[in-house]
């Protein structure tokens, strides 16, 4: 490649190759993971997207960025070089760890995507993983004293149910009621999503092992209960307040899980003959105030139209992470958009499916490419997410199957 | 005894009893649903929940508990059953140490039925089995593997053997009969005959797929995902394992031929399992698995039951357990670390020495010699050694540069200053040893452990004149240093527990296996092969002809001749310690005029070889041995020997010498590589019953080394 010096520099066009998963489990002692380390799921991923790629050759891989939220132990010792190692690609890659809480594998994407745009890379693997069960919220953490003292933020903005509580105070529209037909929506529509065959071919099976009952294989989501009702969402308890609006069964679950991704400059994509599943139009991350976390989606999305020069109209399909109920209605009363519009989260959203933190980002992504096939008809399509410590992340995406119309 | 309704050969009772104290490995079936299957997968589970230091074995109870697992998968009405074991291991075979107390022929009998019951399951069962090898597998484990329709097998399974022959057993659950059924007779006779005869030599992955033993290898890195996958591919017929061609022709018997060579070779007929083996490799030619495991039942019964097989079980904890942990060394904490090691000597041994302790401590080795030349020579035979290992691969680029760095030369003892060992290996005269020590005192710190490689001369007397005697150990290695996995430790009247226990320690990290030895003359392996020699040589003077007096020994299986071991250690160094033995036990150790003769006229060995490998005695050899008139028959030598060994052992014992039999088996058993099924060879001494008669008693109880009356 010839020299290149600032002024003449280009940015290049960056391409969602393809993403996969391994199933979701709940956390905890009786969970599918519960004796499965952190590593090796993100070990399962990058494997798996080799093995459906074998026209990347594995030393072409410039990068790999692996987020987690809690990076002690096995999510820990700089997770996307061991894992990579793990995963037996060539000593020549690096790799590196990153973390923005529930974003980090989106952040990993934006990240590896901007390396990608700029040069520094021609093909990159991003994704994320959290083993809840191994590693619970807060494990290990030490805030520091003049967050409270100082009062920079409310006491309430660590405990992520109790600032999706304050996100009902704030949008009183939102009711309870509300969230809970959402969220027995999202249950509905994951299950009719796998039982279409929509969810299911992006995921890797799991070997797993447990001392007691021996080895087993997870190839299918534990989280989802289909057959929730609003009335049976109706009588859960409200953890995080006496009579207050969010359950277990209007947020999403503690969750392990792994995700993961190719990324890849569009004459890369071309010379090796890889697949373009969506192409990166633009991102955006904004901070709110930490104790209504939840609602950082919506200036995330706001800028990142901005940035890119479009509006809520341009935009056909979105995937929003459903960490609580209330931040996804939210984010649709704020663009006028109804509870049950067709184009967000068709296939059902965490609150079916789990969430574990930094993993969940290239799942939206994968599901929107994945969505992207069917739907000739639309051109941009979002994943869109809110972060604890009161931030939302927002990545704009071209379907490169759209034919025009529709729209 | 039928294979599918369920009825295992032992009750649960009975199971118990007959083996109270197995480490049972429990099998656990839980039913998988495996993409692009419509059925369920029944995965069976080996765990004996221990982590892989305990590799799962199989005892009554663990077959009995298969024998349920695999019921409740059938119950299932899967589309396949599967069987994996625990991380690493698979299966490593039968738990050995429940038959050490078996002793009635019944009981042998039915744990070689259930063993056939259980495992044959597997291979008619109506659904396809396969077994996932997630790693180690050796001898039962492997059956069963080899039992069920497919095999795939992950490409870290670090142990993959079929031992049995190497124990004096053979693979009796079914092995002689499966495996050359799927891979053929040449491949079969390279895995339970010249594998296992080889020192019990482990197929790689790669060679397992080779030879067709699994169908396929996978990576570790999601091995039991892909192998479901390749399961839910074989199931649905997109995919049919490719498997060899059987030729039970010419090739048979040609593999047959070789095997019957190689142990004739390797055993002389000595080792009852390695010939059963063979017999049942040959009848699974053109024989069903009713025939094929019916015959190995009976051969098992009967193997169980032999002395042979026991020695051999003997042999093997010997070797792997109290070769590990040697009777009678001091506490491990005394031991001084060993940063730096001092070699007195630039000659062969000394140069061989150097090159074990640097590859292995990594601490600089330096050697000194009386001139230039022999330092440069030394030292650049280690150097040399190590581009060899470089060549081949055995050794990093980086770590043959760190290596070579380490091992420097000098003349001037005075390089020994910070050295924490310095061993010597100088000309075999005590007079010489002891200066040497006394010049190198001058130079190091008071706790420098001063060892010597002497394989007759005192320690003690070596010691006798320096200001710290207390640092003077044995630390005697065999030749060739690198092979050989025997020290001898030998604690002089003088040495302490610290220095004692530095050279266990450097012992261990050198990888050798160390036996602690009095300070007595030849210490064990040289004195009773000297004492056994001695017998052979006295035989020849007496004019026994050469061909008669070195065959005699041949029904024990030794791994070389009398005469030809005579040329492997040296007739000048076996004339020299007969001579330091003579001095010390005149009456029992003659030194024979013939062989000082031989020595001086400079003969190296008593036999020439031609161009096929046909050996005769050297002419000038015959032509200078004088021959008596009282030639003796075969038989009449070996009796001798055999009484001499079992005469010297007791002596040794009593006179504490090691602390018990099992530390002279384990000396010849690693010093000198006597065989398995002689136990090393006090075992062989009690069955034969030549202790009894020449010393009034046994060395080990009866049930030790051979079955319990």
């Amino acid at each position: 490649m010839a020299a290149l010096v600032a002024s003449e520099r280009a940015l290049r066009t960056v391409v969602f190759v393809d993403g996969v998963r391994t199933p979701f489990g709940k956390a905890g002692p009786k969970g599918i993971y519960a004796e499965t380390r952190a590593d090796d799921l993100v070990v399962k991923v990058i494997r798996e997207l080799l093995r459906r790629h074998p026209e990347l050759p594995p030393e072409r891989i410039d990068e790999v960025a692996i987020a987690a939220t809690t990076q002690i132990g096995d999510q820990g010792l700089t997770i996307g070089r061991t894992a990579a190692l793990l995963a037996g690609l060539p000593k020549s890659v690096p790799g590196y760890a990153i973390d923005r809480m529930c974003a980090g594998a989106m952040t990993a994407v934006t990240t590896a995507a901007s390396g990608i745009a700029f040069g520094a890379y021609d093909v990159a693997i991003a994704g994320g993983v959290e083993h809840m069960g191994r590693h619970p919220m807060g494990e290990g953490v030490d805030p520091n004293p003049r967050f409270l003292a100082d009062r920079l933020v409310d006491p309430s903005a660590l405990v992520m149910g109790q600032t999706a509580e304050n996100l009902h105070d704030r949008f009183p529209a939102v009711t309870k009621q509300r969230a809970d037909a959402f969220a027995a929506a999202s249950q509905d529509r994951y299950d009719r999503a796998v039982k279409a065959g929509h969810i299911g071919p992006e995921l890797v099976p799991v070997a797993t092992r447990s001392a007691e009952r021996g080895w087993g294989l997870a190839s299918a989501d534990e989280p989802p209960r289909p057959g929730t009702t609003v009335a049976g969402l109706a009588g859960l308890k409200t953890p995080f307040r006496p009579h207050g609006r969010v359950t277990a069964g209007n947020a999403a679950g503690l969750n392990d899980g792994a995700t993961g991704c190719i990324l890849a400059d569009s004459s890369t994509v071309a010379e090796l003959g890889l697949p373009t599943g969506m192409r990166l139009v633009g991102y955006a991350f904004a901070g709110v105030e930490p104790e209504v976390m939840g609602v950082g989606p919506v200036p995330a999305t706001e800028r990142a139209l901005r940035r890119t020069g479009l509006t809520m109209d341009d935009i056909g399909l979105i995937e929003i992470n459903e960490a609580f109920a209330v931040q996804v209605l939210a984010f649709l009363d704020h663009f006028g958009i109804a509870d049950d519009d067709p184009r967000v989260n068709q296939w059902g959203g965490a609150i079916a499916t789990g969430h574990p933190l930094a993993s969940s980002g290239v799942r939206l992504m994968t599901q929107l490419a994945r969505q992207f096939t069917t739907r000739q008809d639309v051109r941009y399509g979002i994943t869109t997410m809110c972060i604890g410590i009161g931030m939302g992340g927002t990545v704009i995406w071209e379907n490169p199957n759209y034919t025009g119309g529709g729209q | 005894m039928t294979s599918s309704t369920g009825r295992a050969t032992f009750t649960a009772e009975q199971a118990r009893e007959a083996f109270p104290d197995e480490v049972v490995t429990t099998a656990v079936t839980r039913l998988v649903r495996v993409p692009g299957l419509s059925g369920e997968v029944a995965l069976i589970t080996l765990d004996n929940g221990h982590d892989h230091t305990r590799p799962s074995t199989f005892g009554p109870q663990g077959l009995l508990s298969l024998a349920r697992a695999f019921d409740e998968a059938v119950a299932a009405d899967p589309v396949a059953i599967a069987i994996t074991g625990k991380p690493f291991v698979f299966a490593v075979g039968a738990d050995l140490s429940g038959v050490g107390r078996l002793s009635s022929p019944d009981l042998a009998r039915r744990i070689a039925e259930t063993g056939h019951e259980v495992f044959r399951r597997f291979t008619e069962a109506a659904v396809p089995t396969f077994a996932f090898v997630n790693g180690a597998v050796m001898g039962g484990g492997l059956e069963l593997a080899l039992s069920c329709h497919y095999r795939t097998l992950a490409s870290n399974a670090a142990a993959i053997a079929l031992p049995e022959v190497f124990l004096g057993l053979f693979p009796g659950w079914g092995g002689t009969q499966l495996l050359p059924n799927l891979v053929g007779a040449d491949g079969a006779v390279e895995v339970i005959i010249e594998n296992a005869l080889n020192q019990n030599k482990m197929l790689s992955p790669a060679r397992a797929a080779e030879l067709g033993i699994v169908d396929v290898v996978f990576d570790s890195a999601d091995y039991l995902e892909q192998s479901l996958r390749w399961l839910a591919d074989v199931v649905s017929e997109n995919l049919t394992p490719v498997r060899r061609k059987i030729d039970r022709g010419e090739a048979w018997q040609a593999a047959l031929a070789r095997g019957r060579a190689f142990v004739a070779a390797k055993t002389h007929g000595a080792s009852p399992g390695a010939a059963k083996a063979l017999e049942l490799l040959e009848l699974a030619r053109d024989h069903d698995l009713d025939a094929g495991y019916a015959a190995e039942t009976d051969a098992l019964a009967q193997l169980l039951l032999t002395d042979e097989l026991r020695a051999g079980l003997y042999a093997f904890d010997l070797v792997q357990k109290r070769a590990r942990r040697p009777v009678g060394a001091p506490d491990k904490a005394l031991a001084r670390p060993v940063g730096k090691v001092g070699i007195v000597g630039a000659g062969l041994m000394a140069s061989q020495l150097a090159l074990l302790f640097v590859r292995r401590l990594k601490v600089p080795v330096v050697l000194t010699d009386i001139d230039k030349d022999r330092v440069d020579k030394g030292v650049g035979y280690v150097h040399a050694e190590i581009d060899k290992l470089l060549g081949r691969g055995r050794l990093s680029p980086d770590a043959a540069n760190r290596l070579k760095a380490l091992v420097t030369g000098s003349l001037d003892k005075a390089v020994f200053a910070d050295a924490d060992l310095v061993i010597e290996a100088v000309f075999e005269e005590l007079a010489v040893k002891r200066q040497v020590f006394a010049e190198v005192e001058q130079h190091v710190s008071a706790e420098c452990v001063l060892a010597t490689n002497t394989s007759s001369l005192s320690v003690s007397q070596m010691a006798a004149e320096l200001a710290h005697p207390e640092r003077v150990v044995g630390l005697h290695f065999f030749n060739p240093v690198a092979v050989l996995p025997l020290v001898e430790v030998i604690r002089g009247e003088w040495t302490d527990d610290a220095s004692l226990a530095t050279a266990f320690a450097v012992g261990k990290q050198l990888k050798k296996s160390c036996v602690l030895v009095s300070d007595a003359p030849a210490f064990v392996v040289n004195r009773l092969l000297t004492r056994f020699l001695g017998e052979v040589v006295s035989a020849l003077d007496a004019g026994t002809p050469f061909e008669v007096a070195d065959a005699a020994l041949e029904p024990l299986g030794l791994p070389m001749s009398p005469l030809v071991l005579l040329q492997l250690v040296g007739p000048t160094v076996a004339l020299h310690v007969a001579e330091t033995m003579h001095e010390a036990f005149p009456d029992r150790f003659p030194v024979s005029p013939n062989l000082r003769r031989f020595v001086e006229a400079g003969k190296t060995a008593v036999y020439l070889w031609d161009e096929a490998g046909n050996q005769r005695v050297d002419p000038e050899v015959l032509a200078l041995w004088e021959g008596g008139d009282q030639p003796q028959t075969a038989e009449q030598v070996r009796t001798r020997a055999e009484e001499a060994l079992a005469d010297e052992v007791r002596r040794m014992l009593d006179d504490g010498v090691v602390a018990e039999a099992q530390d002279v088996d384990l000396c010849l058993l690693l010093g000198a590589g006597w065989p398995f099924w002689l136990g090393g060879i006090t075992p062989y001494l009690d069955r034969a019953g030549v202790s009894e008669r020449v010393t009034g008693k046994r060395f080990l109880a009866p049930g030790v080394a051979s079955v319990p009356v």
